[in-house]
């Protein structure tokens, strides 16, 4: 349906991706010999916001469902391992009946599962409006969890909560920060594979459908409700795929992850990478993320830079960076 | 012959305007059936109710014996009443094929399947194509985006999305409407080859068109209909003239 | 009854500069179909300048005059500069762009002012409080911004109702092409709704300086309550606008007073009052909720 996400990759996109992954696997020993172990960590940051913004994307860009909640699912998931940690070590089950794990699995599934179920309950309810109303509503669905984190004493409220136990997968040891990378980078690289499938199969052509013409869709005896229902769902579940990632990488959750600001953080990623395509979301990501450390290296009032920068993006740089890409290497 | 399609005294109202006063008409199976009647005859509002986007104050709509008064839009699609619209709805950033494509998925059920590849799933493909060739869409044309098409060219795949529902009624809602004299007269052909296959209920300004198609003509003025015939019934019928010919002739 | 007159009062004051906020917002929503996220940095933007210039000069009144003017100017520069270009864009756009605005002006204000709060005194003419009734005593200056509220509510019914820049208003909240057809200027008209709407952004920016303090990211706590309001009372509408700002002030402001005294008789104390915080800050966007799943367009749709 979209020519950008549908058409067969040509060779020299396959080259160019295949160089680019390459590249991100071995980049935890080019940043040792490079003597900057920290950009490991910096990487992780990036893959982990990846993965946020393209779950962000395929309501947004593909189903034109512009959310300005995500940060609530995006909380969620790391509240799920921030959760489940500290009633593993209180060794008191969640409710008197669910023991608290920090196997990595366990926790990433409860988060991905516990995004989806919000999903559900936000999206069924967001979905019976559209336009402002629709940007508002999840922006207030958002606010809502943002503040009951925030009263929620036992879980540390507004000071959040420390996960002081790695998370724990079995073959791997994520204490070391080059594995903790790949694993984050391969689930990011599945749930890419994933996407592109979903774009492409018949739901997703349904679901780009909804965003281009409703009453099209309807004329031709499609609801567009259900199918933008499980956009939403399925985009809250990568995004708290994402959240629960966070929090294993900075072994801290605190309602700052449900922040609006947040929100905009994911739009703005989005945005700057290219709406509505596969990878722009990552390379929004990676601008974004990589901008505030430089920029944050260089003054302490970066968002002064910053802010323009994003406006500059979205008055002249329409398309965003997938856009400019294309104009230097055409498909 | 039982009617496919039977409106039985409708009535709509927006405030003070009764768009739709009592209106009551027959689609017979199989037949070409004209709706006409000068501007603010009340004739979008019509469609817009058979079609379900519009909710009558009272009446009923039959389809084929069913009570369809009250079924949202999307279901009257599948039970085989297809549209086009005026001012055409298309998918802009999607070529024409996959406009077809994506319609014809419609028509096969559920579209909750989220791993196989749809784009070159040939059960959809394939007949996509054929309904482009039906509906006179020449082959170069079908990777474009609909957006960078002609009007007639959206024309024509509105038709062929239409189409695809594979409906017992087929409502064209001015096919014609912004098309120049090649373009209306290849849309005519293309009409005059499907007459017969599917019932049509053609509303159309085009009254050469229509005079040359349709089986019946039914004349819609002030939201009630006040004559239904062959076209040389319609022409003789001294009411028509006075509310509809005159009136036209005189523009 | 006395406490609850006087939560309700606290309420009405928290609507009416919710009001002042809103009314601006939802104009140049409904006429121009912008969202403009920076619409609380003019609202921080009025409240350092007032700040600013009665420290430096005691007075009052050019504390005001102060405030407003770099409200309305930042305003209509803003609108020149950026917001104009995104008019036919689409909101994801302009989300973006006015959220990189907020970015700008915080860091802007960080840079001119740093980051402690200024402390603003209440002017003398204001101070102390006034005997609502016996026993009853009210803060003079809270009483006043009430007041300031609802003039200016006035005054907007009248220039929109009774003037012809009012008439145009109107007109183009519900009428866009039709009124750029007739060839109004629609461009000034824009810059000076625009211009209207930072005024009174900066109006309750200086109002709120001596209640709560002048801090940056004051813009963005009240900016979210401001979307509520709109959309509560329905985007372009001023009429929803003020019924929706006075709902929201009082729900607000009762639930913080008597939500913790009820969950204390269920819970413990700290606990309770944690929850009761949460809850009450969760409630008015509840209320949104509610009101946008029962009534999508709000509760006075401008928009036929």
């Amino acid at each position: 349906m979209r020519n950008r996400l549908r058409s067969r990759l040509p060779s020299r996109d396959a080259v160019a991706l295949t160089l680019l992954l390459a590249l991100a696997i071995a980049l935890p020993w080019l940043a040792e010999a490079a003597g900057n172990p920290a950009g490991i960590a910096l990487a992780t940051r990036i893959a982990i916001y990846a993965l946020a913004a393209s779950a962000l994307n395929l309501a947004l860009g593909q189903g034109g469902m512009v959310s300005f909640g995500h940060a609530a699912f995006f909380g969620l998931g790391g509240y799920a391992v921030g959760i489940l940690y500290a009633h593993w070590s209180w060794q008191e089950p969640l409710l008197g009946i669910l023991p608290g794990t920090v196997s990595l699995p366990l926790t990433l599934l409860a988060a991905v599962g516990l995004g989806g179920l919000a999903a559900a309950a936000i999206g069924a309810l967001s979905l019976r409006t559209s336009g402002v109303q629709f940007i508002m509503i999840t922006l207030a669905f958002a606010q809502m969890l943002f503040f009951l984190f925030v009263s929620l004493k036992a879980y540390g409220g507004d000071d959040g909560l420390s996960v002081r136990r790695q998370g724990e997968f079995p073959g791997l040891s994520l204490r070391d920060p080059a594995q903790l990378y790949w694993l984050c980078l391969g689930l990011l690289v599945g749930w890419l594979a994933l996407l592109r499938r979903v774009t492409r199969s018949r739901f997703g052509q349904v679901l780009a459908g909804a965003r281009q013409n409703e009453r099209r869709l309807r004329a031709l005896g499609l609801t567009p409700y259900p199918y933008k229902l499980a956009g939403f769902i399925l985009s809250g579940m990568g995004t708290a795929l994402a959240g629960a990632l966070m929090v294993n990488q900075a072994r801290f959750v605190s309602p700052d992850m449900l922040h609006w600001t947040k929100s905009g953080e994911l739009m703005i990623m989005v945005i700057l990478g290219g709406v509505g395509t596969l990878l722009g979301p990552v390379f929004g990501a990676a601008a974004l993320v990589g901008l505030e450390s430089i920029l944050s290296a260089w003054t302490e009032n970066w968002q002064i830079i910053l802010g323009p920068i994003l406006l500059l993006v979205v008055l002249f740089g329409r398309g965003g960076l997938m856009a400019l890409l294309r104009r230097v290497l055409p498909a | 012959m039982t009617p496919l399609l039977t409106l039985d005294d409708l009535r709509k109202s927006f405030g003070g305007l009764r768009a739709t006063d009592g209106l009551s008409l027959t689609v017979l199976p199989g037949e070409l059936h004209a709706l006409i009647g000068p501007n603010g005859a009340g004739k979008t509002t019509a469609i817009g109710q058979i079609t379900g986007e519009i909710a009558p104050d009272s009446g009923r709509i039959l389809f084929e014996g069913r009570d369809i008064t009250r079924t949202p839009a999307a279901r009257r699609v599948r039970l085989g009443l297809s549209r086009s619209f005026q001012i055409v709805q298309l998918l802009d950033a999607a070529t024409a094929e996959d406009n077809v494509a994506l319609a014809v998925q419609a028509r096969q059920g559920h579209s909750f399947r989220f791993w196989a590849d749809a784009t070159r799933d040939e059960s959809l493909r394939h007949p996509a194509r054929l309904l482009l060739v039906e509906a006179g869409l020449p082959p170069a044309r079908w990777d474009l985006p609909v957006a960078d098409l002609s009007a007639g060219e959206r024309k024509q795949i509105e038709l062929a999305v239409a189409l695809a529902a594979q409906p017992r009624l087929l409502v064209l809602d001015e096919p014609m409407a912004g098309l120049g004299p090649s373009e209306s007269r290849a849309m005519t052909e293309t009409l005059q080859r499907l007459k017969g296959q599917v019932a049509i209920l053609l509303v159309e300004h085009d009254m050469e068109a229509v005079f040359a198609l349709a089986d019946r003509i039914s004349v819609l003025v002030y939201g009630r209909c006040i004559a239904t015939g062959t076209a040389a019934e319609i022409r003789a019928n001294p009411e028509v003239r006075a509310a509809y010919l005159s009136e036209e002739d005189a523009v | 009854m006395g406490l609850l007159l006087e939560q309700l009062l606290n309420g009405l004051q928290l609507g009416v500069m919710l009001f002042l906020l809103a009314a601006g917002l939802t104009l140049v929503f409904g006429i121009m179909g912008v969202i403009n996220l920076a619409h609380g940095s003019l609202y921080m933007v009025g409240a350092f300048a007032s700040a600013w210039v009665a420290t430096k000069t005691g007075s009052a009144l050019a504390a005001l005059a102060a405030g407003l003017a770099a409200a309305a100017l930042t305003g209509m520069a803003v609108e020149l500069l950026v917001l104009r270009r995104l008019y036919a864009r689409d909101h994801l756009d302009q989300v973006l762009a006015t959220f990189g605005l907020i970015l700008f002006f915080n860091q802007g204000m960080v840079l001119l002012f740093g980051r402690q709060p200024l402390f603003v005194e209440i002017p003398a003419a204001l101070r102390g409080a006034v005997e609502l009734a016996p026993g009853l005593p009210y803060p003079a200056y809270r009483l006043a911004i009430i007041a300031v509220g609802l003039l200016v509510a006035a005054g907007l019914y009248l220039l929109i109702q009774r003037t012809r820049t009012g008439m145009l208003v109107r007109a183009g909240a519900t009428h866009r092409e039709m009124v750029r057809a007739l060839g109004v200027d629609i461009r000034l008209l824009y810059t000076l709704v625009f211009g209207l709407g930072a005024l009174l952004a900066g109006l309750a920016g200086l109002m709120a300086g001596p209640i709560f303090s002048v801090q940056v990211g004051m813009g963005e706590q009240i900016l979210i309550m401001t979307f509520v309001v709109v959309v509560i009372g329905g985007i372009g509408s001023v009429r929803g606008a003020l019924a929706g700002a006075v709902l929201v002030g009082l729900v607000d402001t009762l639930l913080r007073a008597y939500l913790p005294a009820a969950l204390r008789g269920v819970m413990q104390g700290p606990d309770a009052d944690a929850l009761a915080a949460g809850l009450a800050s969760m409630g008015v966007y509840l209320l949104m909720a509610v009101v946008l799943l029962l009534r999508p367009r709000g509760l006075f749709p401008a928009h036929a």
